[in-house]
């Protein structure tokens, strides 16, 4: 896997613990698995400290799960290390992660990052100065027909070229980012003729939103 | 081509509503109840009879995999569904996960009920959190009309499904470092033997399956094995998701006939080769860790685990990345070296250090940075990576770089002439 960043301890709150609605959907996580077996939930928890803590673990929130499930330390840190989804040190309010892989390459990729690092004046791995984006380079994201692909905190967006990415950070820094899915018009993975070719049915709305 | 009849994802496209009322009325949780009460031999037999082979990539027949669960075991038995889809170039699961969850939910009380085990966890990658979301609500939706849980469906069968998040590591597909994820690990493979079948999650017998391998299940229970198998060719049964990406004018998931010519798939579905069909230049035909075909293999060559076997590629989950003359071919190979770079998960020794000098290496191949012969150095260390791993990752980062050479070597060539040629310019030069 790749090297973590050293956590930032100058930035090390003193304490964490779950608010009251966390600890109550951290409990249902540990309920899922058998007795004993409590230590299944570490991802689970380590997601949810870090969504509390702003899109950042601390060592105080490490040690507050490693506390909960009755593990060593170390043993959460290693799991916090090794997932890629876990930062140990803050990120920008919008997480910005390219996907560079070969599918998402082929079909532009290299511009929507060229686009990010434009718009925003950072290269990979930075974070704005006002704290709003970070951007990075992920591997693949799994969305390879819809590609190039960026995923914005929980959000994928798809079907990007530079002009829809510096539209979208236009739209992400006036604070009314666009349904999630393709920004092409595609409903999904459909192939693009049929979106041109039937009125989109009526349903759910927008691909990928929950 | 796959007729509508015989189509089984028919809301791949999210076109129609992914909840129970509207995934009843599209045929899912119909007779359930019933096909569970003929029982586990009635349900193994005929997924044995379909023919169907894994979808996940490596194609083991699913039926006798199932076989292999103890009939008899003090220790409870668990299912775990590997919905951690990362294999770049694929992206058919997603489809299942956001627009049809009830075949994949109904699929695994069945795939429960056929191998005897109480409970089952789906694996699905951190990324897909909107997909997560709409899963959990519909296995709530299950849960709450009784068809989950104790006495799911009335059959007297108790089953109980969970959904589980992972964060971040293709590796976590590999059956084994799923297990230890799931267990909250590192998400390290495990040496086989043991197989899951008989130490799986928590040391207990488990069966590890892909979301489109489980979601085809019901489906095949109500239609019949026959049916199933009379679709695509011998050994090579049944409907398939293919991810048609890349340089395609129309990129997009389509489900067809298992054993369809490659050339029809990418013109009847994805519009054709950006450029038409002689602007092709290669093709990865099952997602990036198959080695790469030239286009004079992709003009007859079939979609389906033995035809691509026996053009020293293969079918993997059907991810087929296209890729036009415009395509600088090292380059896109290099990238895919620094992907399994990036997710090696250092265990062993050969792939650690191995994946990471591939990409060294091919880097430089990307510029004529190089001699002749590292063109063999390259191709004989992959080959010390390949078999000699825990797991398959390391043959995964070793195959498309051996594709490369095998198919691409007068390209690699010319660029290290042409560099030394222009070194020598610039020195006459000077």
């Amino acid at each position: 896997m790749s090297e973590p960043a050293p956590p930032a301890f100058s930035l090390e709150p003193e304490s964490f613990a779950f608010t009251p609605e966390n600890l109550e959907r951290a409990k249902a996580h540990i309920g899922k698995y058998p007795e004993g077996r409590q230590a299944s939930a570490v991802l689970p928890l380590l997601d949810l400290a870090q969504r509390q803590n702003g899109g950042w673990l601390s060592r105080s929130a490490m040690d507050y799960v490693a506390l909960m499930l009755g593990m060593a330390p170390i043993r959460v840190y290693e799991a916090a290390t090794f997932y890629t989804m876990f930062h140990l040190r803050p990120v920008g309010r919008h997480l910005l992660q390219a996907c560079t892989t070969t599918p998402c390459w082929l079909r532009g990729s290299d511009q929507v990052v060229s686009a990010c690092k434009k718009k925003l004046g950072i290269g990979l791995g930075e974070t704005t100065p006002d704290g709003l984006f970070t951007l990075v380079e992920v591997e693949c994201l799994g969305a390879c027909v819809n590609a190039p692909v960026l995923q914005v905190n929980d959000d994928y967006y798809e079907d990007l070229d530079a002009k829809r990415t510096e539209a979208l950070i236009d739209a992400l820094k006036e604070g009314r980012p666009p349904s999630a899915g393709s920004l092409a018009g595609r409903r999904g993975s459909e192939p693009k003729r049929a979106v041109e070719g039937a009125a989109p049915a009526a349903g759910d709305g927008a691909a990928g939103k929950g | 081509m796959l007729a509508d009849r015989d189509r089984i994802f028919t809301n791949l496209y999210g076109g129609e509503d992914w909840s129970l009322a509207a995934a009843r009325r599209r045929g899912d949780w119909e007779g359930t109840r019933e096909l569970i009460l003929k029982g586990r031999d009635f349900i193994v037999g005929a997924i044995k009879d379909s023919g169907l082979r894994g979808r996940g990539g490596a194609g083991f027949p699913t039926g006798l995999k199932w076989s292999f669960m103890p009939k008899e075991s003090d220790k409870p038995s668990y299912l775990v569904v590997n919905a951690d889809e990362s294999e770049p170039g694929t992206c058919k699961d997603r489809d299942i996960l956001r627009n049809d969850p009830h075949k994949l939910i109904e699929g695994c009380l069945l795939a429960a009920a056929g191998m005897g085990a109480g409970s089952g966890y789906i694996y699905i990658r951190g990324e897909f959190y909107n997909e997560a979301r709409r899963l959990e609500a519909a296995i709530e939706e299950a849960y709450a009309a009784g068809l989950l849980g104790q006495n799911a469906c009335g059959s007297g069968f108790d089953f109980s499904l969970y959904l589980h998040r992972g964060a971040g590591a293709y590796i976590c597909g590999e059956e084994t470092g799923l297990l230890e994820s799931l267990e909250g690990k590192k998400g390290m493979p495990r040496l086989k033997p043991p197989f899951p079948a008989a130490v799986g999650l928590y040391g207990c017998p488990t069966t590890v399956n892909n979301v489109e391998t489980i979601a085809v299940v019901p489906t095949i229970l109500r239609r019949g094995a026959s049916w199933f198998a009379a679709l695509g060719r011998p050994r090579n049964t049944g409907t398939k998701i293919f991810c048609l990406s890349g340089h395609v004018n129309e990129p997009c998931n389509v489900e067809e006939e298992m054993g369809i010519p490659l050339r029809e798939l990418i013109e009847k579905h994805a519009g054709g080769v950006r450029g038409g069909w002689d602007n092709l230049l290669a093709v990865i035909p099952g997602g990036s860790s198959v080695p790469v075909l030239p286009k004079s293999i992709c003009e007859e060559v079939l979609m389906d685990f033995d035809s691509l076997a026996a053009v020293k590629s293969g079918l993997g989950t059907a991810a087929v990345i296209v890729m036009d003359k415009s395509t600088d071919i090292v380059k896109a190979i290099a990238r895919l070296s620094k992907f399994y770079k990036h997710e090696s998960c250092g265990q062993c020794t050969p792939c650690r250090e191995g994946t990471g000098w591939l990409w060294r290496v091919m880097e430089r191949m990307v510029k004529g940075e190089a001699e002749e012969e590292e063109i063999d150095a390259l191709l004989a260390v992959s080959y010390e990576i390949e078999g000699h791993t825990i797991c398959a990752l390391g043959d995964a980062a070793a195959w498309p770089v051996q594709g490369l050479i095998r198919h691409f070597r007068p390209e690699m060539e010319r660029r290290i002439k042409e560099r030394r040629g222009s070194a020598a310019g610039a020195r006459r030069a000077a």
